[in-house]
């Protein structure tokens, strides 16, 4: 069993290809995906409605305007303006300051701040809102310093026109989904084919090894491996892409093996029924990659498909994962609100785990 | 050579394979014995590879009585694992290994010690001349090397019986003779060896030989023997006049 695993990360690290598919294209593709959506925040047009137009409110617009983030576009006079600019395109943010805003801020704290985004565009929408409050959280801290008593600041963000910020909701969970299906089961699938074509597969069966230590040899590695690729994936959504991450680390890791075990035990599945490493490579492409894009909702949102497609959503494992991940890095769930999804994932393991060492016994009888 | 119920490595009565319609193996009968080499001739299609792989294990045969080192294919295959060697046709090493780490890792597998694998590779590396390339990528390395190499891993638990599936494909006459040397070796040292080849010269190395035709044995002698019976001069008339009573071999 050692020498099996051994070997299998000898074949790994001496084949370039693999190393950079491995490692390469989970970098790659996480870079891609967070610089396309995050290299615009330069002067983002705003609308500010100052209802106190006073000491504080002054200095935050300044401060808000010097970041370089942000260029005043209009500036309101009362609320019912607010959604004509937003109409007509003109802003992506509202800045909306109470009346009697320093007064409150300086003797009878929280003052109110309203921070309204255009969420159609949900990354930018993100990260405008962070940026505004990192600011106005900054102007709070310096003049608490300044002040006996504590400020402290009230900010209200709301999101406009797209309020679940869909699209970044499922921008990283989607990613990491797809690439660690991708990595294990193409991967693995790859690997035991290739023993297939290379007829080494037949002196293994001729060992003493028995089918399910062949298995068990040959995924080990690619456990190990994949999951260092999850968290490649996991720090670079967080430094690069600014991914916020509220729930369990240990809990997200441990939904990743599960993934990765039950992305595996597909490889294996194809495995079985391909001869080739071209074999296994197209089918893992078609029977795994493409349903995963297309119906695990990390493209199309799964309540716009048709009832029959909605259906067979449900068999895809990607779409729990999804689910998973969405729930403990965005939303900050513990194993009590995930409990289901993952018990489907494990059902599945077990299935596809089943099925593949009955195929891989079948094919010797 | 004594061919006694003793020394009787491999015992086949009534083999059957069926795949389906299609009878693989028609009724096999033969006995092999220690240290004999055993030359198993059929045209491709005519079910030698078929029966090899069900005496390796790779096949569970449709019925019949079979025995390898003593033990019944169906209940004791772990058993016979342990005590066979097994070189497919394609020299099955792994090619982004190098010579040593094949050895390595097959010994591995057989449960052989770190030690027993390290002088084993090196006793064998030293008998095939071969020690400066130990830590050469089997990529590298010319066929026939390749071939050796293939054997030797084959032989690194010191099976009982080595099974060759049709060692000398795409390899050079010398090469091959070669070959047949350190399979003489290895048979003199007591090992059972049963070979298959459509090579008819290889075919008057063997002790005895059977040849198949479409699914049943047709021939099983000395290439003597053989001869003899059929009144010919070389294997590869006796092998052509049995042959052409052939179906199947027709389109292989």
């Amino acid at each position: 069993m050692k020498g099996f695993i051994i070997k299998e990360f000898m074949h790994i690290f001496r084949d370039r290809r693999t190393m950079l598919i491995l490692f390469g294209m989970p970098i790659i593709q996480i870079l891609l995906f967070g610089y396309a959506i995050t290299n615009e925040i330069n002067n983002a047009q705003i609308a500010i409605l100052d209802h106190s137009n006073d000491q504080s409110t002054r200095e935050i617009t300044q401060k808000i305007l010097s970041s370089g983030y942000f260029a005043l576009n209009t500036k309101l006079n009362s609320a019912e303006e607010i959604e004509k600019v937003f109409r007509e395109g003109k802003i992506k943010e509202a800045i909306v300051f109470e009346s009697d805003f320093d007064k409150k801020l300086r003797n009878a704290p929280p003052a109110s701040l309203q921070l309204i985004t255009d969420a159609s565009d949900p990354n930018t929408a993100n990260l405008l809102s962070n940026y505004t409050q990192a600011i106005a959280l900054d102007y709070q801290k310096q003049l608490t310093a300044a002040m006996p008593a504590p400020a402290r600041l009230n900010i209200q963000s709301t999101m406009q026109y797209n309020p679940e910020l869909k699209g970044v909701f499922m921008f990283v969970p989607g990613t990491i989904t797809i690439l660690l299906m991708l990595i294990s089961a193409m991967m693995t699938s790859i690997s035991i084919a290739r023993e297939k074509e290379t007829g080494t597969m037949e002196v293994l069966l001729v060992s003493p090894l028995k089918p399910f230590h062949i298995i068990v040899g040959k995924v080990i590695p690619y456990i190990l491996l994949s999951f260092i690729n999850a968290l490649i994936i996991l720090v670079l959504a967080a430094t690069v892409f600014g991914m916020p991450f509220q729930g369990s680390l240990l809990l997200l890791l441990l939904e990743s093996i599960l993934f990765i075990v039950m992305a595996l035990s597909m490889g294996i599945l194809i495995s079985t029924v391909s001869n080739s490493q071209q074999t296994a490579m197209l089918l893992s492409m078609f029977a795994l990659m493409l349903p995963t894009i297309l119906l695990s909702g990390f493209i199309f949102p799964i309540e716009n498909m048709p009832f029959p497609l909605q259906i067979f959503s449900h068999i895809m494992p990607s779409k729990w994962f999804i689910i998973i991940i969405k729930n403990i890095m965005l939303k900050g769930l513990g194993i009590a609100y995930v409990w289901k999804e993952t018990l489907i994932l494990v059902a599945m393991t077990f299935f596809f785990i089943g099925l593949s060492v009955k195929k891989f016994n079948i094919r010797l009888g | 050579m004594e061919s006694t119920a003793n020394n009787r490595v491999i015992h086949v009565r009534e083999l059957v394979k069926k795949f389906g319609d299609f009878v693989a193996n028609d009724h096999l009968n033969f006995d092999v014995y220690a240290g004999e080499i055993f030359g198993f001739l059929g045209a491709n299609g005519a079910g030698k590879t078929t029966a090899m792989k069900i005496l390796c294990g790779l096949q569970r045969p449709s019925s019949g009585t079979i025995e390898v080192a003593g033990f019944d294919v169906y209940k004791q295959s772990d058993q016979i694992k342990k005590n066979i060697g097994y070189m497919s046709q394609r020299f099955s090493l792994y090619e982004d290994l190098t010579v040593k780490e094949n050895f390595q890792f097959y010994g591995g597998i057989y449960g052989l010690s770190a030690t027993e694998i390290k002088d084993r590779t090196r006793q064998m590396l030293e008998s095939l001349q071969m020690t400066t390339s130990a830590d050469m990528i089997l990529r590298d390395i010319p066929l026939g090397w390749k071939q050796k190499l293939a054997f030797s891993v084959a032989m690194v638990h010191r099976p009982k019986i080595v099974f060759l599936d049709e060692p000398t494909g795409g390899v050079d006459p010398i090469t091959r003779r070669q070959f047949w040397e350190m399979i003489y070796e290895a048979a003199s040292k007591g090992v059972t060896v049963f070979v298959t080849t459509h090579y008819m010269d290889e075919a008057e190395y063997c002790n005895r030989i059977s040849i198949m035709v479409d699914g049943r044995i047709e021939a099983l002698d000395s290439p003597a023997a053989l001869k003899a019976k059929y009144n010919a001069a070389t294997m590869d008339e006796v092998f052509i006049r049995l042959a052409r009573a052939g179906v199947r071999s027709m389109n292989g």
